[in-house]
């Protein structure tokens, strides 16, 4: 996995996010690949990446208890891979 | 969230459309037998060019990521650009489709310098005789002289779309071929009995023995192919084709339609798919509020099809398939793999199946 908790990350700005009910849609303009984000705490630690010098600080921001961080993590490495985020 | 829940909240409906159909003119130099919109002739209430603008800055603030333009032949509008630029000023990526015939050197270097644009140029044979018999004479020609000034012009990789039939099911390999020849990406749907399609689905639709066909190939190529995902009521047959696998109808896309009527979905110009005009309300109400889309969104019945074992994987098939043949919306696809369609299609009687609201053809001039 190449994002870890101390990674410095960010939204790739050629993504689009849109709320929706159960989360958030993620549109990339560059490989116009649709996403979804299937929950609001994930919305919000991704909408907030670029303002927190790593991950984790990001998490605990947000109120993400730490027993769900490795599921954050796999998700935001999922999303790296999908290049809805990356690092900076 | 499981993934089943994600897709119970798209049947739901979303706050927005995730993409969304918009026929730009029933005017079309061409008079494809299968057209979808029965297009030819302009409509004189199309949307004007500030009306489409309108239309446009609302779907910004609706934040949908992109639009499907289509037509009739959506590059006869002599503001095609304005409406391209207005798109992409707003943030609103642009896939049109179009049968080529405008899209000469000129015209495609103005589209290749466009940012968020794909293109679909539409052929529905690998070869000029199977092609011209269901999009008229010399269409493969004016099709193939497109796809040349594109690459020349450095577009990057357009996309091929073909409606599968019974007489081009056996060139799926070919279609591929040409389009990998063009560094292009091969785009193939399911035929509709909709708009002139209603006349000719009969002649034209795959047989049960193509079904299973276009089913093995799609499995076998079906990540690099695009589908749209039309073909989820192939998934009875077994292994499941990439795909959300549900209608999207009303639920997740729409179809806005040149005068600004908005219908569930492009296969249904019909009025009892017909969900309000945007000139009328907003398209944002209609999205929302509507009558039509909000039922759509309510639980559906699966009707004849719930004794049958396959429901979960093909949904009953296709809404627009079943009006335009005559059956019951609750009941099996007209093209259903298990054979019910068939025996279902065979009780309905002619004059009972429901005509297009509106048909644009042009008339033969009689001398």
């Amino acid at each position: 996995m190449s994002i870890t908790l101390e990674s410095a990350c960010e939204l790739h700005p050629q993504v689009a996010l849109r709320p929706e009910e159960f989360g958030a849609l993620a549109y990339h303009y560059g490989n116009r690949r649709l996403i979804f984000l299937k929950h609001p705490d994930v919305v919000a630690v991704v909408k907030t990446l670029g303002e927190h010098d790593t991950l984790a600080s990001a998490l605990s921001a947000q109120g993400i208890e730490a027993n769900r961080w490795p599921s954050f993590l796999a998700a935001l490495n999922q999303l790296e891979t999908s290049e809805i985020v990356r690092a900076r | 969230m499981p993934a089943s829940d994600l897709v119970q909240h798209m049947k739901q409906g979303l706050a927005s459309p995730i993409c969304l159909t918009w026929e730009l003119t029933y005017s079309c130099n061409l008079q494809c037998i299968h057209c979808l919109s029965s297009s030819g002739v302009r409509d004189p209430r199309e949307l004007s060019t500030e009306q489409a603008f309108a239309v446009l800055d609302e779907l910004r603030d609706l934040q949908v990521f992109y639009i499907n333009i289509g037509g009739g032949e959506p590059m006869i509008r002599r503001d095609f650009f304005d409406i391209l630029e207005r798109a992409e000023a707003n943030g609103i990526g642009v896939k049109f489709s179009t049968n080529g015939a405008f899209i000469d050197a000129e015209n495609a270097r103005r589209l290749a310098a466009m940012n968020y644009l794909d293109i679909q140029i539409s052929i529905d044979g690998a070869d000029a005789a199977t092609n011209d018999h269901v999009r008229g004479e010399g269409s493969f020609a004016k099709a193939i002289a497109a796809m040349n000034h594109l690459r020349d012009a450095n577009f990057g990789r357009f996309k091929i779309s073909v409606v599968v039939t019974r007489q081009n099911v056996a060139q799926l390999d070919a279609f591929k071929k040409l389009a990998d020849e063009y560094g292009a990406q091969l785009r193939i749907t399911r035929l509709r009995p909709s708009g002139r399609g209603a006349d000719t689905w009969d002649q034209l639709h795959p047989t049960q023995e193509q079904q299973r066909e276009i089913h093995r190939w799609l499995i076998n190529h079906g990540e690099n192919v695009l589908t749209g995902d039309s073909f989820f009521h192939l998934n009875a047959l077994g292994d499941s084709i990439p795909g959300l696998n549900l209608c999207g109808a009303g639920r997740v896309v729409c179809l806005i339609d040149p005068i600004g009527d908005v219908y569930a979905c492009p296969f249904v110009i019909h009025e009892e798919f017909k969900a309000g005009n945007v000139l009328e309300s907003g398209f944002t109400a209609v999205w929302r509020s509507s009558e039509l889309f909000t039922s759509l969104r309510e639980p559906e019945s699966a009707g004849a099809c719930a004794s049958c074992g396959s429901f979960d994987a093909c949904q009953g098939g296709c809404m627009a398939a079943k009006f335009f043949t005559g059956l019951p919306l609750d009941g099996p696809d007209p093209e259903c793999v298990k054979g019910y369609g068939e025996s279902a299609l065979s009780a309905v009687p002619v004059q009972i199946k429901p005509k297009p609201a509106m048909d644009h053809s042009r008339r033969l001039v009689r001398a």
